[in-house]
């Protein structure tokens, strides 16, 4: 596996890790694997870092809705032009082109169902290339990016074993 | 009440009293401990192995197996050994599946030794091999390994130790607790002294898939070798499945069959949704294990710098989960250093006393912990060093 691939594992599992932390573990030069994170970071494949956050435990009642999205795609730019102007909302959370019954998928943040439904009423459905929308609540989390809301594992060992 | 101790052999009285007990005693009572006093994986057993454990109790496989273990696992094992060290083993006569490696050790000890009978046993090492051979009736001779071979046992010690009675010799590489390993050359270097005296070599290989920078090499692959080592391994640390308890040994048919023959008696057989899950683990295992791997490797490099730059240096272990640091800048003995660093800094090692006295003079530090652990580890140690250094 080449160093990139192993700095990109590393800052994807812990973004927290520093890159003297990453150099000690790769067994690489401190400034290279700095160099390379800034490099990465200048050609946005490291896009940004953030936390994961079980906001419910939080005491935030927000709503995630999933929207299943048909649009009819334009000429030259397919299905591009719209689900960049899409991705503009800061309500929008994510945004997928997807095989099959329809086209995109889009994850919408809001702060109860009144807020979602009129972002997707007046926003989204209203959109020229917009056919329709089916919109999926989300109910509750159970894991996300690789993270179990509510992980019973811990660590159950001895302190001292032979 | 009746006095039970007069009823105990003599064999049992006589076994040390394990130097890891009292530790773990103190250690275990203290809140907000850091420990890097384990001995195994700081990961659960992968999921699909656990999945395929609820499975097979879901069909109804709650029952006893064929003694030495479900041939479906031993072909399994029979096509690991191939793969890995391309030792090939008949999966009907030279293979056993035991509760763990503990009890392959114990068992092949018993078919072994008649009293005065030598095990030829390098320090420091795993804490059983020692009370095994004295419980069969043996003697254990003790080898003693150094810190500037990287603890490999040398031809020379081996030639200083071995007697007449001397019968078996074994070996764990990659070592619990010193983290070092033999590779082909320094095992090349023993073999015509083992064929030459006619010794049966057990080899702990345990910890051979936790390798790093190169790849185990088991004595049992160098000419001569295979029709006089035991090889045991196991489960517990390559797939993070200690407590399914379930191991195994291959080797030459009479002994191994001595071996399920006693196991068959004692035993019966390994419990079945151990040898389930170690089915899973054999056919769908790698890749999952090949990233905890990895893993080591990354924490092994960071806790291998973090001491040496706290003053506590090492050299570098190429295998296991441990490092095995000096402690000579204190001037402490193993235990006053382990039990000083407890109650001022709660960071729990375990002396290296505790493997033989070879070990005095170092710490066991296992880093199978979390990132973040480790380096509050370092610096709580760091901190102490600074305190105590002479
Ligand atoms: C060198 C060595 N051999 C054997 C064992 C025991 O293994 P098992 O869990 O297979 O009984 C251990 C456990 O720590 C070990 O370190």
């Amino acid at each position: 596996m080449s160093l990139v691939r192993r700095i990109l594992e590393l800052l994807e599992r812990d973004a927290r890790h520093t890159s003297q932390q990453i150099a000690a573990m790769l067994g690489e030069d401190e400034n290279r694997v700095a160099a390379e994170i800034a490099r990465l970071e200048k050609d946005k494949i490291i896009l940004g870092r953030t936390t994961i956050i079980n906001w419910e435990k939080a005491g935030d009642d927000g709503v995630t809705a999933m929207v299943e999205v048909k649009v009819t795609p334009e000429r030259e730019v397919g299905f591009d032009a719209i689900a960049n102007r899409i991705c503009r909302f800061p309500e929008v959370r994510a945004v997928y082109l997807m095989s099959g019954s329809y086209d995109l998928a889009v994850v919408v943040h809001g702060k109860d169902l009144k807020d979602i439904s009129t972002f997707i009423s007046q926003k989204l459905a209203t959109m020229d290339q917009v056919q329709s929308t089916t919109t999926h609540f989300v109910l509750k989390r159970y894991k996300q990016d690789g993270f179990i809301f509510d992980d019973k594992e811990m660590d159950r060992r001895l302190v001292v074993s032979p | 009440m009746i006095d039970g101790k007069k009823y105990l052999t003599n064999s049992i009285k006589s076994l040390p009293p394990s130097g890891i007990r009292r530790f773990f005693d103190l250690a275990s009572h203290m809140e907000g401990v850091i420990s890097l006093g384990v001995g195994e994986p700081d990961f659960v057993t992968p999921w699909h192995i656990r999945e395929a454990c609820f499975y097979s109790l879901e069909k109804g496989y709650t029952m006893y197996t064929a003694n030495a273990g479900m041939i479906e696992l031993r072909e399994e094992i029979a096509r690991y050994m191939h793969g890995w060290q391309n030792l090939s083993y008949d999966p009907e006569t030279e293979i056993l599946v035991t509760v763990g490696v503990s009890e392959a050790i114990d068992l092949a000890f018993r078919v072994l030794l008649e009293p005065g009978d030598e095990v030829l046993i390098p320090e420091p090492s795993y804490v059983s091999y020692v009370p095994g051979t004295i419980v069969a009736g043996g003697t254990p001779v003790i080898l003693d390994t150094r810190e500037e071979d990287e603890f490999r046992l040398t031809r020379d010690e081996l030639a200083r130790k071995i007697t007449p009675r001397s019968k078996v010799l074994l070996l764990t590489y990659p070592n619990n607790p010193t983290g070092g390993i033999m590779g082909r050359d320094h095992l090349l270097d023993l073999v015509d002294i083992i064929v030459a005296n006619d010794l049966i070599v057990i080899s702990d290989e345990i910890y051979g898939e936790l390798t790093y920078e190169g790849k185990h090499v088991s004595i049992a692959t160098l000419p001569g070798m295979k029709e006089r080592t035991i090889v045991m391994n196991g489960f517990s640390k390559a797939f993070a499945m200690t407590g399914w308890r379930v191991g195994y040994a291959c080797g030459n048919r009479d002994i191994i069959g001595a071996m399920t023959k006693l196991h068959q008696y004692t035993i019966l057989c390994a419990p079945i949704m151990s040898q389930m899950a170690a089915i899973e683990a054999l056919r769908h295992g790698e890749a999952e294990m090949r990233r905890m791997v990895e893993d080591y490797d990354y924490r092994r490099r960071l806790i291998l710098k973090g001491l040496k730059e706290i003053g506590l240096p090492s050299f570098e272990p190429r295998g296991a989960f441990y490092v095995f640091p000096s402690i000579s800048v204190t001037g402490m003995s193993s235990m006053e250093f382990s039990e000083k660093l407890l109650q001022e800094e709660k960071v729990a090692v375990v002396p290296g006393n505790a493997f033989g006295r070879s070990g005095e003079g170092f710490i066991r530090c296992c880093y199978a912990s979390s990132v973040d652990h480790i380096e509050q580890a370092l610096e709580r140690i760091g901190a102490f060093i600074a305190r105590h250094r002479v």
